[in-house]
């Protein structure tokens, strides 16, 4: 039988450790509402989607009330549309996609739907082109709808034209978005190697190898980590990631049972766990405030990519026994903005851009809320862009960029968006320029698989 | 889920009378009670009741609600649960 110590264990991470599951994100594929017309396409994607999810946010909320445990998001993510947009006319056509997307988000109630994406590693289809350049606009007008475009993979390499017009597409989307301090870009995610099965947000679509409808789940707690190594502050390593595995475990058996329960009770198959540590910009919910507690005077100083490495490793061999199925990101986020320990960083001078680079060569997933002053040049997000994908597909894991361009402000401003996403002090981006180099166009060939010394 | 094993968590400032009071409340509703253990720590009491909601005559979450505002009249926190969570975190 449970005792009082393992309940109120449970609880005090609850109530005091800011644990929950972060989101319940079903996957639907829309590879069924292709249409030549758009009217048309709209009502299949709308009644497909309304069809599936119709129940999603009563069933989450009702596991919720049952566990005790809040979850946080209910969302959605989709085939990504340019693969079913094929016979689509005009970047308008795409435009009334991601509104019809937006308002079946609405309907069935889920704070986020992701899957106006593109997947250009090698190339563009027209139709990849037509959303890509209708994304501003898209995000401009929609409140709930994500984008992502895959433009690397370590097995096809990066496709330079698509990052060239990624860097004028954020530029162009923080620019429709100046009222809001560009927050069409906190839903815009560039990635190299995107998984098919993330149910994270800004970045979640629903890829082609994945069943009709899925139930993937993301698992949240750095403030349960971070209150865990409290009590063993002058521990060596080993007892460390002991320590680290042990809260992983408990964590992601928790998001386990909230799959399985959703996917029952949803009448879908359950996909995955992602066993990433997300945090909130809550206080105590903080990546950076575990990287200050392993002992690190403040996140990025030195010592803060291998502490990172340790966390993220054992974050993976803790949580990987807990789950059936594993997937999605499933590493330590790093984003700026939603992340109180990292804004502090920033703004005292501890953490840089090229920092924070670094540390994504150790962690999921890349780098992610960061807002730059208004004035960088689109070549410049390109060439971030350019070494962020070179980091993935080296690499071989996935890796992102989500960048604000803060229209009209420079360093010492801030972005505010509330809630989950936060608000970020602008960070100065290196003042010389890649025009040339973003400008030869073509791509960056896959790289070798072999001979890895 | 199994719904039948509920466990419910009572915390809050020691005072006399609380077990009695979620007792009565448990027991007009038909709930059974399988095991109590509690502690009192600082001053806090911390009660922990293992109970049958099968033959309950209201739904969980009637008696959810029912307990959470005894709670709030009586001054102390209580929180009604699935035992599955706990079984899943703590037990491989």
């Amino acid at each position: 039988m449970i005792s009082i110590s393992e309940v109120l264990e449970t609880n005090k991470m609850i109530e005091q450790e800011n644990f929950d599951v972060r989101t319940i994100t079903m996957g639907i594929s829309l590879l069924d509402s292709a249409d030549p017309d758009v009217d048309r396409m709209i009502g299949k994607i709308s009644s497909k989607i309304e069809r599936c999810a119709g129940d999603l946010v009563r069933i989450g909320d009702e596991i919720s009330a049952e566990l005790g445990i809040p979850v946080v998001n209910k969302r959605i993510s989709v085939t990504p549309i340019s693969l079913i947009g094929g016979q689509l006319r005009s970047e308008a056509d795409f435009v009334r996609i991601a509104e019809a997307l937006d308002t079946c988000a609405a309907n069935t109630g889920v704070n986020f739907i992701g899957g106006f994406s593109a997947l250009v590693a090698k190339g563009m289809t027209p139709a990849d082109e037509m959303l890509i350049r209708s994304i501003p606009a898209a995000l401009s007008r929609t409140e709930r709808v994500c984008s992502s475009v895959n433009v690397g993979s370590t097995r096809q390499g990066i496709n330079m034209d698509a990052v060239r017009l990624m860097g004028q597409v954020i530029r162009e989307t923080a620019e429709n978005t100046a009222d809001r301090d560009g927050l069409g870009c906190a839903k815009l995610v560039v990635f190299c190697n995107a998984p098919d099965d993330n149910p994270f947000m800004a970045g979640a679509f629903h890829g082609v190898t994945e069943p009709d409808v899925v139930i993937n789940v993301g698992v949240s707690g750095p403030g349960v980590v971070k209150a865990a190594l409290e009590e063993c502050r002058d521990a060596d390593f080993e007892e460390l990631c002991e320590m680290i595995k042990r809260t992983a475990f408990k964590i992601t058996r928790v998001g386990q049972l909230v799959a399985e329960e959703a996917a029952a009770r949803l009448q879908v198959p359950f996909g995955i766990v992602d066993l990433s540590l997300a945090p909130t910009p809550a206080i105590g919910d903080s990546v950076a405030g575990i990287l200050e507690e392993i002992g690190v005077e403040k996140a990025g100083a030195p010592g803060t990519t291998a502490a990172l490495a340790m966390l993220n490793d054992q974050v993976k061999k803790g949580g990987l026994m807990a789950s059936h199925y594993v997937g999605g990101l499933s590493g330590a986020f790093i984003p700026v903005s939603e992340d109180q320990g990292m804004i502090e960083a920033v703004e005292e001078g501890a953490l840089t851009l090229e920092k924070l680079e670094a540390m994504t060569c150790v962690c999921s997933v890349g780098l992610d809320m960061i807002a730059i002053p208004g004035d960088t040049p689109a070549a410049t997000i390109s060439g971030i862009i350019a070494d962020e994908m070179a980091l993935g597909m080296i690499n071989q894991k996935t890796t992102a960029v989500r960048l604000i361009p803060a229209i009209g402000k420079t360093v010492g401003d801030s972005v505010e968006f509330g809630g989950l996403l936060g608000h970020a002090p602008v960070m100065p981006v290196n003042r010389f320029g890649c025009e040339r180099f973003v400008s030869r166009g073509g791509r960056i060939p896959a790289p070798v698989h072999s001979f890895r010394n | 889920m199994e719904m039948q094993r509920t466990i419910i968590t009572v915390v809050g400032k020691d005072a006399v009378g609380i077990i009695a009071r979620v007792c009565t409340c448990l027991s007009e509703n038909n709930c059974n009670i399988l095991d109590i253990s509690q502690t009192i720590t600082g001053g806090y009491f911390n009660m922990m009741m293992v109970v049958d909601l099968s033959n309950s005559s209201k739904q969980f979450m009637e008696m959810r609600k029912e307990l959470h505002d005894l709670g709030e009249k009586i001054g102390v926190e209580i929180h009604v649960q699935s035992e599955e969570i706990f079984n899943k975190m703590h037990r491989i």
